[in-house]
């Protein structure tokens, strides 16, 4: 059920994001690692060490591209300079798929290089989802876009958060990056049920799943991926993966990195509950 | 609203600047009260008033730019000091929003801008502006292109005199007023020894740091910023060596180049042949050379 049009018919299994203090560890002791999610915009440089280090990495592993900054809901145009070494980008990686955010953070040309929320308007769905489809067609692979931890909503919006990603998904025919991290985040800044969202998503489009860490404060929760993954969103992983099947998971640490070693153990967690969706499937 | 209005409304409150406490200012972009800007268009929950949702949006835009220009500027900073630097950057921000979706560029105007408003520049603004253009060609340097080397063996001044080389896109070549290729090498390696250090301890440091830099003399330097094995690193020259250099990367042939760079020079007659051949086999050792395929970038 995992390997589908949005994911380019794969079945990658439990990877990690990569980061720069493990390189060396990569580079040198070779782990084995089913895959490595890395940033589009790293990479997106004329050249110089990133790109060799690259280089090094695909020789070995397999790579999905994973971006920051491409701004899907930002209602001005795709900027064409960011499309051209992206797809440059994605001529060197061979990446199956390639994620980004559902999410503005550009305006008038100036960029916040944040994952601003969107209004959950029909507009927005509509401005979203031909600008995806845009993506799709420049770059010739599946496009997945993926959720956003939130702290703020609108008055504008017309509905939730989770019926907005279906209206996008179903208008631009595209893929889902589920992250459930952002879920539970979202759905306690915003006092919903997290399993309703999950329940709400069409398990069909799902190519990838996001796990995480954040940081809780005293009135909301910040996205911050720099602890392990708490239970309530293994929960909700569990859940996503029921409905979804064996999906490509993908856990992001990207602030006060451990080792690798400890990265990839709490990685591979995951594995508990992809074996027991594995048996149910097989059953 | 319509979503680019919208969206034009959030990010004046979010670029808006903090207040001197870090916080969101008391007033909108338009003027108003931003109480009632952000609740025009934030819905409050029951822990956060609208005011309390945009000012964390507001935050972490400016903690996000702020430190990718402190990770950038790491010399800068040690002229100007902390206090002053910090005043420098947040000015420099409202002036040069980021306008590319990387956050690598968002120094590159940080030399002509200073040099445009000097008052944020410090006491010494020479220094200043000195620093600021080696850290962006550090920055530069660092991921610039790399072509198919020619080396030593492709290339002899025998080739010829009407020869035109390229020299490989990440080469930066730079003049200073101030030796600052040495002073960022000290802040660097400051910077990783304070890596450990206790907070007070590095504060010392950093004041002492200052100190030293303030009293820096000018002493004119020539400097090729270039990589090996991927590592930048800063490489003195001579002034003729700096202009042929410069003179072969406007397209001049060598011969124009070499003719050029003496005109005027110290160095005696006779021995300038054997100063070219040795300049030049250094520079077609560490690679500098490239076949002349595309049109390559300005230094
Ligand atoms: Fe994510």
């Amino acid at each position: 059920m995992s390997a589908n049009r949005f994911n380019g018919f794969t079945d990658y299994g439990i990877g990690i994001g990569l980061r720069a203090p493990h390189y060396d560890h990569i580079l040198t002791r070779k782990p084995v690692v089913d895959w490595f999610e890395i940033i589009s915009e790293n990479f997106m440089i004329d050249g110089g060490r990133p790109l060799d280090i690259l280089d090094r990495i695909l020789e070995q592993y397999k790579v999905v591209q994973h971006g920051v900054s491409m701004y899907f809901g930002s209602a001005e145009k795709l900027n064409r300079e960011h499309l051209r070494r992206l797809k440059d980008l994605v001529q060197r990686t061979k990446t199956p798929w390639l994620s980004d955010h559902l999410c503005w953070g550009s305006v008038d040309g100036r960029y916040t290089h944040d994952l601003l929320p969107m209004p959950y308007t029909f507009e927005a769905a509509r401005i979203t989802a031909q600008k995806v489809r845009e993506v799709q067609d420049f770059l010739e692979i599946p496009i997945a876009v993926e959720n956003v931890s939130s702290y703020a909503e609108y008055h504008d919006s017309e509905m939730t958060e989770w019926e907005f990603l279906n209206e996008v998904v179903e208008r631009a025919d595209c893929g889902i990056l589920l992250d459930v991290n952002n879920i539970y985040v979202s759905s306690q800044n915003h006092n919903f049920n997290p399993l309703d969202y999950v329940n709400s998503v069409p398990a069909e489009r799902v190519a990838q799943i996001h796990i995480a860490g954040h940081s809780k404060y005293r009135k909301y929760i910040l996205d911050t991926h720099d602890h392990p993954v708490i239970d309530p969103v293994w929960k909700l992983y569990e859940r996503a993966i029921h409905l979804a099947g064996h999906t490509a998971t993908l856990l992001e640490w990207d602030d006060s990195i451990p080792s690798f070693q400890e990265v990839h153990d709490e990685a591979r967690k995951a594995n508990r509950f992809l074996r027991a969706t594995a048996l149910a499937e097989a059953v | 609203m319509k979503l680019m209005q919208l969206q034009r409304t959030m990010a004046r409150a979010v670029m808006q600047p903090l207040t001197s406490s870090e916080r969101m200012q008391g007033r909108a972009p338009d003027g108003g009260p931003m109480k009632r800007y952000a609740s025009r268009f934030i819905k409050p929950n029951d822990r956060l008033t609208s005011f309390e949702r945009l000012e964390i949006y507001n935050r972490q835009y400016w903690f996000r730019v702020l430190a990718a220009l402190g990770e950038d500027f790491p010399g800068l900073c040690a002229v100007l000091g902390q206090g002053r630097f910090d005043a420098m950057a947040r000015a420099y921000l409202i002036a040069n929003p980021s306008r590319s979706f990387t956050l690598r560029n968002l120094g590159s105007r940080m030399e002509s801008w200073l040099r445009k408003n000097p008052k944020w520049a410090g006491p010494n603004q020479e220094l200043a502006l000195d620093i600021a253009r080696l850290e962006w060609a550090d920055i530069e340097a660092f991921d610039g292109k790399t072509e198919p080397a020619l080396r030593p063996d492709d290339l002899s001044i025998a080739a010829g005199p009407r020869m035109k080389l390229t020299l490989q896109p990440y080469v930066r070549l730079l003049s200073f007023r101030y030796p600052v290729d040495d002073l960022l090498l000290e802040v660097r390696k400051e910077d990783e020894d304070t890596d450990f250090a206790s907070n007070t301890f590095q504060e010392r440091r950093k004041r002492k740091r200052v100190r030293a830099v303030a009293k820096l003399k000018p002493a004119p330097i020539f400097l090729a910023v270039h990589r090996i094995d991927y590592t930048v690193y800063f490489r003195r020259l001579d002034q003729e060596e700096f202009s042929i250099l410069t003179a072969l990367r406007q397209g001049k042939t060598l011969a124009a180049a070499v003719e050029w760079a003496f005109r005027g020079s110290q160095i005696a007659p006779e021995e300038r042949p054997l100063k070219v051949q040795t300049w030049f086999e250094t520079w077609s050792t560490l690679g500098w050379f490239c076949r002349p395929e595309k049109k390559q970038a300005a230094s």
